[in-house]
């Protein structure tokens, strides 16, 4: 059964139509690149599978259980997906650690010691060991970054969904926050990530996924993308073709 | 004809103003209960909530804390009931305060980024623990300041409680005058009690904002 399913998803801002019948199935270990133009409706289709913007028409089904609007359901859902930001959104009044343990205590009652323990193993896994007792102010925004990735790791999600993740960061930082996501498409996590990095989403991605105007043009894995686009759209995109 | 001496004056002042500090800490604090209960109600996603919290945010905020003054002192006397000045000086100003406390919270709470919320979501904590734990921590650094500064304002407003009787440091003022003929030095000496009272919180209020403003960047 696949991981995530997309049916005929549709999304307005009232009369705007941002997505127009989006349909996709992600299966569990893909790692998947939503790349096109800005206002395409990539951000806006990854925040629906979060259930942080509703949706009008169509469904989206994460192993069984559908995004809704009741409360409930949604918290049910999110344990199972985790979301990381543009602007990594760190809460600023908590050292990193805290960051780390606040979901796995008040979601999932682990006990202090419990979730400390994890907090650790996973501020190690992005390379962030001695940095427990920082505070976000306090590093840099590709350090902050791993940080939101541990964040999200400490709930133990099935997928990650990644806003943007690298494009507030200076040059620079980029490649510290891409060499974790390497590492988790390595060892096999669900990645779907709206993304700028054409380099990376070639070599990391299993298949990209192109959109225009609300609508899904291409999907294939990255060669057939980048040798071989079908549509002008995808051309002019990729710089193939002038605009 | 008796004669008052300065000190008569300053020493049954300094007297009626432990009343002005009295009406002044209780109103506050209940203010300040009433009004996050008023601030939650206003930001909850209820648009039945929201609704009753901003009608009584504007019924309060739109009318002269005079007029709710009397309202809360005459109006129980339709009913038979005496309520005792104090008691109506106290639910008056309270009434008063929570509202405009709700209104400079909710300030706060709307200065924290919308992303905060969302990171909170994401996570899968509820409404109520994104608010406990991410969004209230925040905006209370943010309130202090302003929040400290609004208790001058509640000070001041204790003066109008003379109105109804309630002896406190204005009404005191104005018994000595009756008795003293001398308006300027007692009146002079209400002055400076009072700014004795509100410099002090101004200028705390401002230190702090300083302090916490200098500590959030440091962040």
């Amino acid at each position: 059964m696949s991981l995530i399913t997309l049916t005929d998803l549709h999304k307005s801002y009232g009369p705007h139509e941002v997505l127009k019948g989006i349909s996709l199935t992600i299966e569990a270990g893909e790692v998947i690149a939503l790349i096109g133009k800005s206002g395409s409706g990539k951000s806006t289709l990854l925040r629906c599978i979060n259930g942080l913007e509703p949706f009008q028409r169509g469904g989206i089904d994460i192993t069984g259980l559908p995004v809704t609007t009741n409360p409930a359901e949604l918290r049910a859902l999110r344990q199972r997906v985790g979301m990381i930001f543009q602007q990594f959104n760190l809460f600023p009044h908590m050292t990193v650690g805290r960051n780390v343990m606040l979901a796995p205590m008040v979601v999932k009652k682990q006990s202090k010691a419990h979730a400390e323990a994890t907090a650790r193993q996973m501020l190690d896994r992005v390379g962030l060991a001695g940095r427990f007792d920082s505070y976000p102010g306090q590093m840099s925004g590709g350090q902050q970054q791993r940080v939101a990735i541990a964040r999200a790791l400490a709930m133990e999600p099935l997928a990650l969904l990644c806003d943007e993740i690298t494009s507030a960061l200076d040059p620079e930082l980029v490649n510290e926050v891409l060499a974790v996501m390497r590492d988790l498409a390595r060892q096999g996590m669900t990645l779907v990530m709206v993304t700028h990095e054409m380099r990376f989403a070639r070599e990391v991605c299993h298949r990209l996924v192109f959109m225009h105007q609300g609508r899904i043009h291409e999907v294939g894995p990255p060669a057939e993308i980048f040798t071989a686009p079908k549509t002008t759209e995808l051309r002019q995109f990729i710089g193939l073709e002038p605009v | 004809m008796m004669a008052f001496s300065t000190w008569d004056i300053i020493r049954n002042l300094l007297l009626a103003t432990r009343w002005t500090i009295a009406l002044s800490l209780a109103a506050f604090i209940g203010g300040g209960l009433l009004g996050f209960l008023i601030l939650v109600l206003r930001i909850i996603p209820s648009r039945a909530a929201g609704l009753a919290a901003r009608a009584y945010i504007e019924i309060f905020q739109g009318t002269p804390l005079l007029m709710q003054l009397f309202l809360a002192f005459f109006a129980p006397a339709l009913f038979g009931m005496n309520v005792p000045a104090w008691v109506a000086a106290f639910c008056a100003l309270t009434a008063w305060s929570a509202a405009f406390l709700a209104e400079i919270w909710r300030g706060c709470v709307q200065a924290v980024p919308l992303g905060q919320w969302e990171a909170g979501a994401s996570l899968g904590l509820s409404y109520a623990a994104q608010l406990r734990h991410i969004v209230l921590p925040q905006a209370l650094r943010l309130a202090i300041a302003p929040t400290v500064g609004f208790m001058v304002q509640v000070v001041k407003g204790t003066a109008l409680t003379s109105i109804i009787g309630f002896v406190e440091l204005s009404k005191a003022g104005s018994i000595i005058t009756n008795a003293t003929f001398a308006p300027f030095t007692v009146y002079g000496c209400v002055a400076l009690i009072y700014f004795a009272l509100c410099w002090p919180i101004s200028f705390g209020s401002r230190w702090l904002e300083g302090k916490l403003n200098v500590a959030h960047h440091a962040h």
